[in-house]
């Protein structure tokens, strides 16, 4: 075991994901818990999806996905925002933008297999590429989900007023549309990280995963998104471990994908949430912390 | 009432409605509504959908301008009164799973507009457990809010909105889907908070039995109109089938007040239901 671990972080490309990985695990769980609380995984999901337009326009003119998947990944998100200011509107609105980027998505994936040398990219891009990312992309990565962090810090007590109960938030002075906008930034940021990691289809499983198993195991937000970003690094290591030891698996020596694994395991956090316990309701269960 | 007392008292309103009218799409939402509250007032407004009392509402918040009239509040506009007052929303039924204790919610009514996080410290949580205690919320002050009952919540809603220690609270159907025994709960528990640490009430809801202990005054709407003053002075079959523009009756049954329509015979709530 113990030398499976050391060969692992060896292994360059390895220490890259696990990096990589680690910074998209947390970011995901932490603003994963305000889109379970807010209940716009359906957002968040078109987000992913609309990446594929960015990031294949970005293979395309030769610039790192990443930027591809966060430039339309925003501008996404702010068109689902603009547009659908009433809740009802919200899942038209989405659906709407989601179905236009990814036409548009779908012309240039096509675009992509007509050129020899970018065949490799549609696979990547909708299914993860952890393994190939390049380590040149580590330090934007880190300061978009830094940027993403300080986004959540700084709106955290109007976002939670938002997400619990707009009317009194509003009557109390909360600007919505404001915190409404600012959060989707920090939105798209984390999926289109997370999409960079498990790939555009899969890139939900890391958002919304560890933050629904965390908030069925926790009293408080912070609490939840501690827990969420704790669970979302177990399971980035343990998939990119398992996708590194299937390599050796077949006689093809061909590793499988690392977001099969991460998916995998997002289920099984989830299933046990779901099962397991949840939060205990009775007050003497429950330590209170010292002010 | 000589006019240095009528001086007195405008000095001393906590809320003041002068002249109000309010068109929404074209339709005259309120009219003409004047209306004047004391330090300590507990008014319920009272009306079926319809009838104007959201728009109200929305008024004295300073969420909705209206379109003649004005409205201070201890003297001020609306803009600069926000810290005043104290909103009751409707209740909400909040995800069982939901990551946040009974108190997380009333801290919310203290700084939850704020930018940040809190940096916590014992004068904020004694702020908190104080306004817990008003609302004899001690209890279940650390269970997630997702399990607690209808009354519960509705009393932590209370606190939220009495935290910042606001001139006056406005509650928006703070009894709706209650059982008679939390509605008996909660109206006592406003009662108190009007009667006993003078903090002028407008409870707006569109049944008046549950208030009729506790109600000072009832500001009575209907087709964007109101009738002003005591329930004596106002549940009156003269005085509403004025304001209805139809006759109608009041009929009192055992301490409960019924008003009955002139050609239906459906009580309050639904005779009211004009649109």
């Amino acid at each position: 075991m113990l030398a499976f671990i050391t060969e692992l972080l060896a292994a360059p490309a390895v220490g890259t994901a696990l990096l990589i990985g680690s910074l998209v695990a947390v970011t995901s769980g932490v603003v994963g818990v305000f889109v379970v609380v807010r209940g716009q995984s359906f957002a968040g999901h078109a987000l992913g999806d609309i990446g594929t337009t960015g990031a294949a326009a970005a293979y395309l003119g030769g610039v790192p996905a990443l930027y591809g998947f966060i430039g339309v990944g925003v501008l996404g998100g702010l068109a689902i925002e603009r547009l659908g200011e009433r809740a009802r509107e919200r899942d038209i609105a989405t659906g709407i933008v989601l179905s236009f980027l990814l036409g548009v998505g779908s012309l240039l994936l096509y675009f992509m297999t007509q050129r020899i040398s970018a065949t490799g990219g549609p696979v990547a891009i909708l299914f993860g590429s952890i393994f190939t990312v390049d380590p040149a992309v580590t330090l934007p990565v880190a300061l978009f989900s830094l940027l993403a962090l300080l986004l959540l810090g700084f709106l955290y007590r109007p976002l939670v007023f938002a997400s619990v109960h707009p009317q009194a938030a509003r009557a109390r002075g909360v600007p919505l549309q404001g915190v409404g906008i600012l959060f989707m930034l920090a939105l798209a940021i984390a999926v289109e990280e997370s999409a960079l990691v498990a790939g555009a289809l899969l890139s939900t499983a890391l958002l919304i995963g560890p933050a629904a198993a965390a908030v069925r195991w926790t009293r408080h937000i912070g609490q939840a998104a501690a827990v969420a970003a704790l669970l979302g690094l177990v399971t980035v290591w343990l998939g990119i471990a398992l996708a590194y030891q299937s390599y050796f698996w077949s006689g093809a020596h061909r590793g499988w994908p690392v977001s099969f694994f991460i998916v995998m395991l997002v289920l099984l956090e989830y299933l046990l949430a779901r099962i397991g316990p949840a939060k205990r309701a009775s007050r003497s269960d429950a330590p209170r912390e010292a002010a | 009432m000589s006019s240095l007392n009528a001086e007195l008292e405008r000095e001393d309103a906590v809320l003041e409605l002068s002249g109000l009218r309010v068109r929404l799409g074209g339709r005259a939402v309120l009219q003409d509504i004047d209306l004047r509250v004391r330090p300590g007032e507990f008014v319920g407004v009272i009306g079926a959908n319809g009838a104007g009392k959201t728009t109200l509402l929305k008024v004295i918040l300073g969420l909705v301008r209206p379109d003649e009239g004005q409205v201070r509040i201890a003297g001020r506009d609306v803009r600069d009164a926000r810290s005043l007052v104290g909103y009751v929303p409707q209740s909400f039924s909040p995800d069982p799973d939901l990551p946040l204790r009974a108190r997380d919610l009333v801290a919310l009514g203290l700084d939850g507009a704020r930018w940040g996080f809190s940096l916590g410290g014992r004068q904020r949580r004694g702020r908190i457990d104080e306004a817990l205690s008003w609302v004899d919320a001690e209890r279940y002050a650390d269970q997630p809010i997702g399990r607690l009952s209808g009354g519960e919540l509705q009393r932590l809603l209370v606190a939220q909105a009495l935290i910042a220690q606001p001139r006056m609270v406005l509650l928006d159907e703070p009894l709706a889907n209650l059982d008679l025994r939390s509605q008996d709960d909660v109206v006592d528990l406003v009662g108190r908070v009007a009667h006993e640490r003078g903090v002028t009430v407008v409870l707006v809801t569109h049944d008046m039995n549950p208030l009729l202990p506790v109600m000072d005054r009832i500001l009575y709407l209907a087709r964007g109109q109101a009738a002003l003053g005591t329930v004596d002075e106002v549940v009156r079959g003269d005085v509403l089938s004025q304001l209805y523009g139809h006759h109608v009756d009041v009929v009192r049954v055992h301490g409960r007040i019924l008003v009955v329509g002139g050609t239906d015979s459906e009580s309050l709530t639904c005779s009211t239901c004009d649109g």
